[in-house]
Parts: C-alpha cells; sequence; structure tokens
C-alpha cells in the first residue's frame, strides 16, 4: 500500500523486499546469479539460463502467480546512435559533452549476454512485483515458461519475432505481428530504423527557431505582456 | 528453421480462408470464418480466424498486426518528452491515463517527484479519462448484442467528459498534458464547477445503462454464463483490469500499488463479481464508471495549491537505470518499462499494455462458444487495437 | 356489400394493381421516415436528417437516388443468376401480401375467402428469397445468416399461424373481411357500441401474433439473420445499390403488412364505430382508420427494434418452440372451448 516513499525516507529498509529476496534467494539456491534491490520500488532477480523454466515454477509456488509480461532487452548499443546528429542538433551537447563511449553496462542484475529475457511477476498476496532476468546465451534459445503461465504465449511469440530469441518448447513460435515476408528483428539494435535513414529527425529537442521577421514582434508582445503585469514578475 | 515453413503454411491457410471459398470449404464439415479485420465487432483490425462447425467455435485464433506502428523502437529514437506523444496513441480513448506510467517511471528514474497539486490534477484527469473511455464501453456492448441506442447515449455523454479534459489540456484525444515533474498548465477557471456537474450526468448516465441493459433479461441471457474465465486462468494468462476483478480477483494497482497519485486520499473501493462471465464484466465496469466520478467528485473538493511543476532541467536526462511502473488504466494494467543510459532519450521502452494480455486468452475462452458468443465475449473484454499492436 | 364503382372487370383489376403496387414503396417510406429516420433519433437523443426538405422530408428520395446511383456488384463467386432473382423473389412476396389486406368494405385488391391462409402462405415466401440470397452470395456470413434466416422463419412461421386460429375459431372465417365484420358486428356482454375487437379475447393471441411477426420480419430482438454487428448484415451483405433497395423495400413493406394484418385481426381493421359495415363512406374513411391502426402497431414493433438487445439462435428457437407454441395451443383449445361454450 505504501510501496512510494518520498525520496528523502527512502533511506528507510524495504523490509518487505528485504525478506522477500531472502526468501526467494533460499528457495532457487543455487539458480540465483545476482540480484538487486532498489527500496521501496522494485526487486531484480537475475538467475541462471538453465533453470529459467524451473526458477519461474518456484517463483509461482512462491506466491507470484499473476503474470505481467515477458520480454527482451538488447543491451548492444546500436551503430547509428539515436539518429540524433543532425544539424539542429549539432550545437546542442557540445558544453557537457566527452568523447562518446561505448556503454556496455547492462543494468539491473547484470549480464553477460547481448541478449537478456526479462519477466514480470506480481504476488496478489504480499502485493508486491518481482522482475526476474536471464541471460540468453550464443545459440539464442531459451527454455519456455508457457507451461507455467499461459499468458506467457503471445509474449514469447512477440520476442521471437523481435528479438530472434526461440523458445524451446514452443508449440506455436510463429510471428505475431509481422507480415510472414518480413526478414529482421526489428528490436534489436542493429536493426535500422528505415524511416529515419530515409528522412532524418528534425531535433533531438524540438524547439523551432523564431522566425527573423517576427522576431521584433514577438519581442514588443512579451515587452507589453511584462509591463501590463506591473513590471514585476 | 520449421517456424519459416510453419509460418508460409499459415499465411497460405489464411488465403485461402479469405477467398471464402464456400463450396470447397463446406465439403470438410469445417468451416474457416474470418471475423475481422474489417468486421464491426472487432473496432479496429483485429482479425479472429474462427473454425466453425455448423455455428460453434471450434479453435479461435486471433491475428494481429494490422496496426503494429513499432512503438518500442520508436521510443529509443526519441527523447522523453517526445515519447509521450506516441504513447499518447496506444490507448486513445483514455489517452491521458497512458502519459501518467510512463511519466512517473521516468520521474522515479531521475527522482523526481511532482508537486501535490500536480498529483491531484493528474488523478482528476485519470479519472476522467477513465470515465470517458468506459461510458463508451458501456454503450458499445449493447451495439455489440443488438441494441443501439446504448452507444448513441454514451457518445452524447462521453462528449461532455472529453469536452472537460479538453478544457484543461487542449486536446480532446491526445492531450499530451503531463511533463516530467509536472504538468504543463493548471486548471482554468470554473473548471471545477463545470466538472462537478458533468459527474452528475455520468452518474444518470450510468443510471440509464443499469435500465437499458443490466435489467435487460435478453442482455442477461446473452452474457450470463458467456465466456466464464475462473480466477487462475485469468491470473495465468495476466489479465488486468475489470477483466480480472470479474473474476471474483480483488487486485486494483489503485489502491494495492498506488504509485503516489491521489487514490489513497479519497474514499473509494474495489468492485468485484464473483462469475468471471460477460456479465461480471460489463457490471464491473459499470460500477467502476460509477465509482470513478465519485473519486473525482471527491478530488476535486480538495485540490491543494501549490505550484504544478518540480524543479527539473530544461533538456531532460534520466539518470542510468532501470524502473518497471504500472497504473490501473481504464482497459486494465498499463507498465512501461524503460531502460535508461543517461541519455535524452529511453535504451528500451517496453510497454506492457492490458489490451494485450487481455486478448490473449482469446484462444482458450472461445473453445465451444457460438459465433455471436464470439462478438458479446470479445465486447466484453474491452480491448483497444492501439493498445494490442502497439 | 355495395360495390363503389361499377366498373369492367379489367379496368377494376388495373386500378387495383396500379394501387398496390404503388402503395408498397409509399408505406415503407412512411415507416422509414415516421421510425427509422425520426422516432429512432428521437429516442437515441440525436438528429434525425433534417435539412432536405421541410423536417427532412426529402432524405427519402435523396436516398433512394443514391441507391439508384450505386453500381450493381456481383461476387466473383455468386451463382450469378439466382443472386440477382433472390430479391425480387423477397420482394414478390411483400406484394402478394397486400393483395388481401382490406381498407374499406370494397378497398380490398382481391376478397378471398382463405384470406388468412394466403396472406400466411405468401409471408413464408420470403424465406426461399433470403435463402437464395444467402447461399447465392458465396460469402460465409451471407450463408450463416440465410440459414439462421431460414430456421428462424420456419421457427415463427407457426406461432403466428397457431395465433391467427385462435381469431379465426372466434370469427368463424378464414376471410379478412369477415373478420372485420365479425368484429364489427360483436358485443362485448351485450354491448355493440365498439363492436368486439379480438385484442380484447384473444389478447394471448395478439400477443404471441406481434412476437413471431416480429422474429418474421427479422427486427431486433431476432434480427439474427442480419445481425449488423456479428454477421456484419447476413444475407444481405453482398448486395449494392438497387438490389439492396429492393430487399429494404421488402422489409419495410412487410412490416407494414404484418401492421395491417394485425389491425385487421385484432383491431378491428377499417371499421369505425358508429357506421353500418356495408357504409359506403367506409371505403373513404376506412383507409385513414387503418392507416392510423398500422401506424400505432408499427410503432410498437420498431420502439422494441430500437431498443431490445439481440437473442441468440439456440435461445430463440427454444424460446419458439418452449414457450410460444404451447401458449399458442393453448390458446386454441381455449377458444374452442369458450366458443362450444357461449
Amino acid at each position: 500500500m505504501t510501496d512510494e516513499t518520498p525520496p528523502e525516507e527512502s533511506v528507510v529498509a524495504d523490509e518487505k523486499r528485504e525478506a522477500l529476496l531472502a526468501d526467494l534467494s533460499e528457495h532457487l539456491g543455487e539458480n540465483l546469479v545476482e540480484s538487486h534491490l532498489r527500496p521501496h520500488e522494485d526487486l531484480w532477480l537475475r538467475v541462471t539460463s538453465e533453470s529459467w523454466q524451473d526458477s519461474i515454477r518456484i517463483a509461482k509456488s512462491a506466491g507470484f502467480e499473476y503474470f505481467g509480461f515477458l520480454s527482451a532487452i538488447d543491451w548492444e548499443v546500436a551503430p547509428e546512435g539515436r539518429y540524433e546528429d543532425t544539424e539542429f542538433d549539432a550545437g546542442l551537447d557540445e558544453e557537457d559533452d566527452e568523447p562518446v563511449e561505448v556503454d556496455s553496462s547492462t543494468g539491473y542484475g547484470g549480464g553477460g549476454t547481448r541478449f537478456q529475457i526479462l519477466t514480470q511477476l506480481n504476488s496478489l498476496s504480499q502485493q508486491i512485483g518481482l522482475l526476474l532476468k536471464t541471460d540468453v546465451g550464443e545459440d539464442m534459445t531459451i527454455d519456455t515458461i508457457r507451461d507455467v503461465f499461459a499468458g506467457a504465449d503471445w509474449h514469447e511469440r512477440e520476442t521471437y519475432e523481435m528479438f530472434g530469441i526461440s523458445f524451446r518448447g514452443h508449440p506455436t513460435l510463429q510471428p505475431l505481428y509481422l507480415p510472414t515476408e518480413f526478414e529482421g528483428h526489428p528490436l534489436r539494435k542493429d536493426f535500422p530504423l528505415l524511416a529515419r535513414q530515409v528522412k532524418p529527425w528534425p531535433g533531438v529537442v524540438d524547439i523551432e527557431e523564431i522566425p527573423e521577421h517576427l522576431e521584433a514582434q514577438l519581442e514588443a508582445e512579451v515587452m507589453a505582456a511584462f509591463e501590463a503585469n506591473g513590471g514585476a514578475s | 528453421m520449421t517456424a519459416t515453413s510453419d509460418r508460409e503454411q499459415m499465411a497460405y491457410i489464411s488465403s485461402q480462408a479469405a477467398d471464402a471459398r464456400v463450396n470447397v470449404e463446406l465439403d470438410t464439415g469445417d468451416m474457416t470464418l474470418n471475423i475481422g479485420p474489417q468486421h464491426p465487432a472487432t473496432h479496429g483490425t483485429l482479425r479472429i480466424a474462427c473454425q466453425l462447425d455448423g455455428e460453434q467455435v471450434i479453435t479461435a485464433e486471433p491475428i494481429m498486426g494490422y496496426m503494429h506502428r513499432g512503438y518500442e523502437k520508436l521510443c529509443e529514437v526519441r527523447t522523453y518528452p517526445q515519447c509521450t506523444t506516441l504513447i499518447n496513441r496506444i490507448d486513445w480513448l483514455g489517452s491521458f491515463a497512458n502519459e501518467v506510467p510512463f511519466i512517473l517511471a521516468a520521474e522515479r528514474l531521475m527522482e523526481v517527484e511532482a508537486p501535490p497539486r500536480a498529483q491531484w490534477i493528474r488523478t482528476i484527469l485519470f479519472e476522467l479519462s477513465r470515465v470517458a473511455n468506459l461510458a463508451l464501453f458501456l454503450g458499445d456492448m449493447g451495439v455489440q448484442i443488438g441494441a443501439l441506442t446504448p452507444v448513441f447515449f454514451a457518445f452524447r455523454d462521453r462528449e461532455r467528459v472529453l469536452n472537460q479534459i479538453e478544457e484543461v489540456t487542449g486536446g480532446r484525444f491526445h492531450p499530451n498534458f503531463d511533463r516530467i515533474g509536472g504538468l504543463k498548465d493548471d486548471i482554468p477557471k470554473g473548471w471545477i464547477e463545470e466538472t462537478r456537474s458533468v459527474m452528475i450526468k455520468m452518474r444518470t448516465f450510468c443510471d440509464e445503462m443499469e435500465d437499458l441493459l443490466v435489467g435487460n433479461e435478453i442482455f442477461q441471457a446473452r452474457c450470463r454464463g458467456v465466456g466464464v474465465i475462473p480466477p487462475e486462468v485469468a491470473l495465468g494468462y495476466g489479465l488486468s483490469g475489470a477483466n480480472l476483478r470479474a473474476s471474483g480477483v480483488d487486485w486494483d494497482l489503485r489502491r494495492d500499488a498506488n504509485p503516489g497519485l491521489a487514490w489513497d486520499q479519497v474514499d473509494w473501493r474495489v468492485w468485484t463479481h464473483p462469475d468471471g462471465d460477460s456479465f461480471a464484466r460489463y457490471w464491473v465496469r459499470l460500477q467502476e464508471t460509477r465509482e470513478a466520478t465519485h473519486i473525482v467528485d471527491q478530488l476535486l473538493d480538495g485540490i491543494p495549491s501549490g505550484p504544478i511543476m518540480a524543479k527539473v532541467p530544461r533538456i531532460i536526462k534520466v539518470p542510468a537505470g532501470e524502473a518497471y511502473l504500472s497504473t490501473e488504466n481504464p482497459l486494465g494494467e498499463m507498465g512501461y518499462y524503460i531502460v535508461s543510459k543517461g541519455d535524452l532519450g529511453p535504451f528500451r521502452v517496453k510497454i506492457r499494455t492490458p489490451s494485450f494480455n487481455n486478448i490473449s486468452i482469446v484462444p482458450w475462452v472461445m473453445k465451444g462458444v457460438y459465433v455471436p458468443d464470439v462478438i458479446t465475449i470479445l465486447g466484453s473484454l474491452y480491448f483497444i487495437l492501439g493498445d494490442i499492436d502497439r | 356489400m355495395t360495390t363503389l364503382l361499377a366498373l369492367p372487370y379489367w379496368q377494376e383489376t388495373g386500378i387495383k394493381l396500379g394501387l398496390a403496387l404503388a402503395i408498397i414503396p409509399t408505406t415503407s417510406l412512411i415507416l422509414v421516415y415516421l421510425f427509422l429516420f425520426k422516432m429512432m433519433a428521437f429516442m437515441q437523443s440525436r438528429l434525425g436528417p433534417n435539412d432536405t426538405g421541410p423536417y427532412g422530408t426529402l432524405q427519402l428520395i435523396a436516398e433512394a437516388i443514391k441507391f439508384l446511383q450505386k453500381e450493381d456488384i456481383h461476387p466473383a463467386q455468386a451463382d450469378r443468376r439466382v443472386f440477382r432473382m433472390a430479391p425480387v423473389v423477397v420482394l414478390a412476396s411483400t406484394f402478394l401480401l397486400y393483395v388481401v389486406l382490406p381498407a374499406g368494405p370494397d378497398a380490398i385488391v382481391q376478397d378471398l375467402d382463405t384470406g388468412v391462409f394466403y396472406a400466411m402462405a405468401v409471408s413464408s415466401l420470403s424465406v426461399l428469397g433470403i435463402l437464395m440470397a444467402g447461399w447465392s452470395s458465396a460469402n460465409k456470413y451471407a450463408l450463416l445468416g440465410g440459414l439462421r434466416a431460414a430456421g428462424q422463419l420456419i421457427a415463427y412461421e407457426l406461432p403466428l399461424i397457431l395465433a391467427v386460429m385462435g381469431v379465426v375459431v372466434q370469427a368463424e372465417t378464414l376471410n379478412l373481411q369477415g373478420i372485420v365484420e365479425a368484429q364489427a358486428t360483436g358485443e362485448i356482454f351485450g354491448f355493440g357500441g365498439i363492436g368486439n375487437p379480438f385484442i380484447l379475447t384473444q389478447f394471448l393471441a395478439f400477443l404471441i401474433f406481434m412476437i413471431a411477426a416480429q422474429a418474421e420480419l427479422t427486427q431486433t430482438p431476432f434480427d439474427m439473420p442480419v445481425a449488423e454487428t456479428e454477421l456484419v448484415g447476413g444475407f444481405h451483405i453482398e448486395y449494392t445499390g438497387f438490389r439492396f433497395l429492393l430487399f429494404f423495400m421488402a422489409e419495410f413493406g412487410t412490416a407494414f403488412a404484418f401492421a395491417a394484418l394485425a389491425s385487421v385481426m385484432f383491431l378491428g381493421g377499417w371499421w369505425i364505430p358508429g357506421f353500418d359495415v356495408d357504409d359506403n363512406i367506409l371505403n373513404v374513411l376506412g383507409p385513414g382508420v387503418m392507416l392510423g391502426k398500422i401506424l400505432l402497431i408499427s410503432f410498437f414493433i420498431f420502439w422494441v427494434r430500437f431498443t431490445y438487445p439481440r437473442l441468440r439462435e439456440d435461445q430463440l428457437q427454444k424460446f419458439a418452440w418452449k414457450v410460444l407454441i404451447p401458449l399458442a395451443l393453448a390458446n386454441i383449445v381455449l377458444t374452442g372451448i369458450f366458443k362450444v361454450v357461449f
């Protein structure tokens, strides 16, 4: 009920999540690789990819029986960046810009591979959410959790077509959204966003310049409004 | 890969089905009926490929993607304020409610909190979009079952709520009003009184729906016992919102995981129904609409004074980190998983939309129902195409 | 009965035929304008057409022209001949109904001795047209709609006829003019001032008749063959332009005809209290009285249509076979008993 705590109170220990973490680490045993806890916000657990299905089963039996979602994260940095180097933005970041370095961090819970599977489960009785992650190895295959949570069916299909990650044991692993002849996995970072290559985004910060012929007029208006306000704001 | 050949085979089957060769297919005993993509009951472009035995559905497989706009990818190449423009268009009937969880998630990463006044006005607008969204459902369900009148009442009365939203935000459908750290503007003068009178009208609307549909024997005959979803199945499929509560699960993120909005300041209750059928889903939404008007009424009484924007830099950079935040939207749990690498824009956004999960139960729940029930169940699950396809 | 005008047979027939042909488009226009445009708009709190002509009355002409302008599309897989014939068959059944509808002592196209029997027989012809339309469209929705229509119309034909039987037993005639006469000359406990409209003695039959007529007309709550939100128009899904207009006209023309049948059999028809049944003036006033009664009954038909949800096919069949038919049978038995006793 009081998940939200103002920042100044967040030093207060989150007993509920700490107890949960202790409980789950005991259950998961050596399946658990790493964990991360942001007090009063969320709990991340990273489990080994071999034990993915079992870990989900364990979490389910620990009360996390309400399925949230399943997806993946591609930690590679996109070669094109965010298409922000347009003329409008050229001068924008220069003041505080260090030379660009490739940020290869893999977020909370860490990770060793490019792709990570992420799923969110809820416990109704404890009124708490849990985020489970696992690495996806070179073979780009992971066990399906469709048998544990029926709702994961479509989420796995979506992840399959968007990231190209296969799910072992999934009977109908077909694309969900994309047309049949579509090639590639759009949510991978190295999948180019064609629209952006054809026509660059006009600007990351969309502040339009005031046309010259209007500048004087606008200034006069602002001044008039300022004076009408009694000269002070 | 075997999946590719399956894909081709699937495409072949669907193209065959689309050809509507009645004579050829009648020989096989089962008939494939494509409901959609242009079908009035799929409000949008969902397609449900049904295998029929007479009028009984053997299998129903939703086929989607006709409206896939790739928002998760597009968010990656935009700044945080620009993302809200896209996010507005996910559930287009309750747009403001879409913005809130995204903004809250970004605020959580930035460790910024909007001032109380902003939080209250956010909550009010959130509930107003809930009323506008659900009002349309309440009327639309009538049309799905053949009663024409409710939907016109719904359009008439929803307009009043949209007017109130427009008066504050300037947009009927896509407000794009929420900002990281607060709101774009304050509410205009006289708005509180107007909203109060609109809420009275909306309660009258709910009463009308109760008279027109809930009390109607034919409506009950069509909806009771149709499309029953037991609670454990609902949880396994990740159903959310009224669909979950209609199965008797007492879970509402507004109460159980309030991310700091003003819901805990007012007196309201969560409605559930034990039956889990189409009627229960309608009934729960009807009560929720009514409850939302009461929430708005109470919130209007106590809007705190103060600023509407917290101190945030002009160019927003979100510190590195990950956050998942979800709120109880009109359709159910809508959440955003934001991965930030300290940039101007998100590194990855996973959008967990309610309709996607809600519709994923269709193949399960539609086994063995009649064709007219397909429409009833689809209507009562209440999805919005933008919310499924994103 | 007196004769209004002494004309040769062929002239009389020609006039009657012309009138009957003109009356069907007119009646459907009246119903569409009054109920579909204005009343429905009023009930659903929106505006009906109001720009074309006074109160939007010319909108009908605009609609008709719109339909006539549209391209006549045949689906590639359709059985073209059957496809083209179907709306004509449906409309023909409506035309045939009008033959026996009386509007005055002499204002009737053909005064058949077996009028009721004839009316019931030709009204069920429309099923044939609907089935033809559904099958020949080569569309699954149309096929489902056509089959539903067939199942439904057959199921509801029975209570309809059985309900009418009560009236026939009481009036002791199958002739529609005879039924009007029987009501006009009837007495309620010795009081003959308003005759004896059969709605009083045959109220149950009246209810069954109206419900079955609603199903026969495929109006909500029994509009599964059309069912816009599930079958997207059902049997007429593939029809455009003029052919669709024919279906549309038949739908409203039949509604008018059934309302007329109901007012003849239950509300006393064209007779006005205080006049002789043979009075010549009734040939002038009768049609007006009939129109009033027909509009009253149509009002109920359309009122239900605009407000009620739709039943499911199996529920509809259950309702017909388990409720309406036993009730109608009981009604006949009761009527028979009372007929013998009094």
